[in-house]
């Protein structure tokens, strides 16, 4: 149906004679426009079945494994020991595990990648820009077996010399390295955020007398500043969902814990770790890894809305 | 000496002290900048100081082994090239479509929004949440198990995001003039598309291509997810086998105990980074050659 109107509307601007014309010569034509149409749509509702694909295969799985399990034990328990011979549910160890990580590469990467961004939108000249981003970039580009490599061996027996206690597997070195992996998606959009604050801002600071800094710093942030908020959650969304870089160097014990030095485990790290194993369908165990992906699943989700909810409204105010 | 003149005084004094502070928090922002390519650096030093010496022939003609000296990538480097050319296969034109789709036919009706909404939606989506999707689907319930397939078709889903959004951008560059004048020629919506849009659009595509097959041929967690083996001591024959690939292999050597394998990890990484530089070197020239014909036009 869409297809004709479509058709209709542009054959409206040629006017009736080129119409019947057109109809006369292609009638075959036109079957075939509609067909590669509803091919072309159907490329683009892959996208939707995929959405749709991802939520029933978690929900499926996740009502199963909440016959077994109640989910109010699930969401409030403190012990997580699914491949244990005294099975205990409790997710928040993998919660903890999992934001204390993201929490560390945040402490890096918002201080470093907001001051990135200043420099890039406020002092450096063009071409400085067109060198320093797309190096900066490749951070964001090394996958991210390589980070974890880094940080199991080269991070970790760092830290094991200034502080002897640390654990061959520990929550910071994964949450640092983790850092620099966010940092050019917190760099590049704060600068775009502040990229965007007017011109007329800036001259109006500086028609008042302030230096480049207190422009920067009392002007272009704080206009930018919804800019920058989103960015920063949709690094913390990104270290979230990170996987790789914490299956290696975070550690497989889940446990409640403030202490960087010590080996925990993440939602994601927890995944990694049942799909190594051969675990049989059906089984609690692999049920398991479908009740943490959703949780996962659902988290990322929130935050990637809020960011881009938060991205939307700062470009009204400019536009 | 007046009370004004020592009021300018004063003010010149502070005026100097916020000028040097300036230049102070101009550094200070560089130094961030630097900071983050220095930590780049050290891990491209590390990793070759661990692997340039295990960087042999046998790395690329031994399969894995218990013992380091005789390890290889011989299974994983036929599987990242299974794997990349057929999820490429599956993935581009899928890609490409639907960006033709978006951009040249789709009205601008809630349908739309939605689908677009919803392309954005999935690239933030965590890679491993598609690994859980392609293990319910693609491994268990089509019965396509471990294979290369099923790889192939879970990161399909991770890339096509990245790739209709690239496609998209490429043929909006395609100026409205090319299409008008087809249009004023008698063609058809699609024989516009496909003999004056397309071929403009095509470098642009392909740069998007080789953008995510380069993030496919890094990507882990998904693979691991719907269980692509480490060990395999076989040739890849066809999309149906078990497979590993690149960054698998690597991941199985940092988890073993020894030193050696660990070094032998690193030389693998040599070789992943490697390959992914040249195949973002290949978008960049792409993208220069299609800027330049821009400028011919």
């Amino acid at each position: 149906m869409a297809a004709l109107s479509e058709t209709k509307t542009d054959l409206a601007l040629l006017g009736p004679v080129a119409e019947t014309r057109s109809m006369r010569r292609k009638p075959k034509g036109r079957v075939g426009e509609g067909i590669i149409r509803i091919i072309l749509f159907t490329c683009a509702a892959v996208s939707i079945l995929t959405t749709f694909g991802i939520i029933a295969v978690l929900l499926g799985e996740t009502i199963s494994f909440f016959r077994q399990v109640p989910i109010f034990d699930f969401l409030t328990g403190t012990r997580w020991t699914p491949l244990f011979a005294s099975k205990q549910f409790g997710v928040l160890p993998l919660v903890n595990g999992t934001l204390l990580v993201a929490g560390i590469a945040l402490i890096v990467a918002a201080p470093l990648g907001l001051l990135a961004a200043i420099y890039l939108s406020e002092y450096a000249s063009d071409r400085a820009r067109r060198v320093l981003k797309p190096i900066l970039e490749i951070l964001a580009g090394i996958p991210t077996v390589v980070y974890g490599y880094f940080a199991l061996l080269f991070i970790t027996p760092l830290l094991k010399s200034i502080w002897p206690e640390t654990q061959g597997f520990n929550a910071l070195s994964a949450g640092l390295v983790m850092g620099f992996m966010i940092l050019p998606t917190i760099a590049s959009i704060s600068e775009d955020a502040m990229s965007a604050v007017p011109q007329s801002l800036r001259h109006a600071a500086y028609a008042l007398g302030s230096t480049k800094l207190e422009v920067s710093l009392r002007v272009v942030v704080p206009a930018a500043l919804s800019g920058i908020s989103a960015a920063f959650i949709l690094g913390i969304s990104r270290a979230i969902g990170e996987t790789m870089i914490v299956a290696i160097a975070a550690g497989q014990q889940p446990k409640m814990t403030l202490n960087p030095l010590e080996s925990i485990e993440t939602m994601t790290a927890y995944i990694v770790q049942v799909s190594l194993g051969d675990t049989p369908q059906q089984s609690i165990a692999y049920l398991t890894i479908f009740a943490v992906g959703m949780l996962l699943f659902l988290t990322t989700l929130a935050l990637n809305v809020v960011s881009y909810w938060i991205t939307r409204r700062y470009r009204e105010v400019y536009e | 000496m007046s009370v004004t003149a020592l009021r300018d005084q004063a003010f010149e004094k502070r005026l100097a002290a916020r000028k040097r502070n300036g230049r102070l928090f101009e550094v200070i922002c560089l130094l961030a900048i630097i900071f983050g390519m220095f930590m780049l650096l050290l891990l491209f030093i590390d990793i070759a100081t661990d692997g340039l010496a295990w960087l042999r022939p046998q790395l690329f003609s031994e399969f894995p082994s218990r013992f380091p000296e005789e390890s290889g990538l011989r299974s994983a480097l036929q599987g990242t090239l299974w794997l990349i050319l057929v999820t490429g296969l599956i993935a581009f034109p899928i890609g490409v479509g639907a960006a033709i789709y978006l951009e040249e036919y789709a009205p601008d009706n809630r349908l739309t929004r939605f689908i677009e909404v919803n392309i954005s939606n999935l690239a933030g989506v965590p890679s491993i949440i598609y690994g859980l999707l392609g293990l319910a689907i693609f491994v268990r319930e089509l019965e396509l198990g471990r294979s290369v397939l099923a790889g192939a078709l879970t990161m399909s889903l991770v890339i096509l995001p990245t790739i209709i959004v690239a496609s998209r951008e490429a043929i909006r560059a395609v100026p409205r003039s090319l299409r008008q004048a087809s249009f004023a020629l008698g063609a058809t919506k699609w024989q516009t598309v496909r003999n004056h849009v397309l071929p403009y659009a095509m470098p642009g595509m392909l740069t998007g291509l080789i953008l995510s097959m380069s993030r496919a041929i890094g990507e882990t967690a998904p693979l691991i997810t719907i269980g692509a083996l480490t060990y395999i001591r076989f040739d890849l024959s066809g999309p149906l086998d078990l497979f590993t690939v690149l960054p698998i292999q690597i991941f199985n050597w940092i988890s073993l105990p020894q030193k050696e394998f660990h070094d032998v990890a690193a030389a693998g990484i040599i070789i992943l980074l490697a390959v992914l530089l040249t195949m973002n070197a290949a978008a960049i020239y792409l993208r220069n050659r299609l800027q330049m014909r821009w400028q011919d036009l």
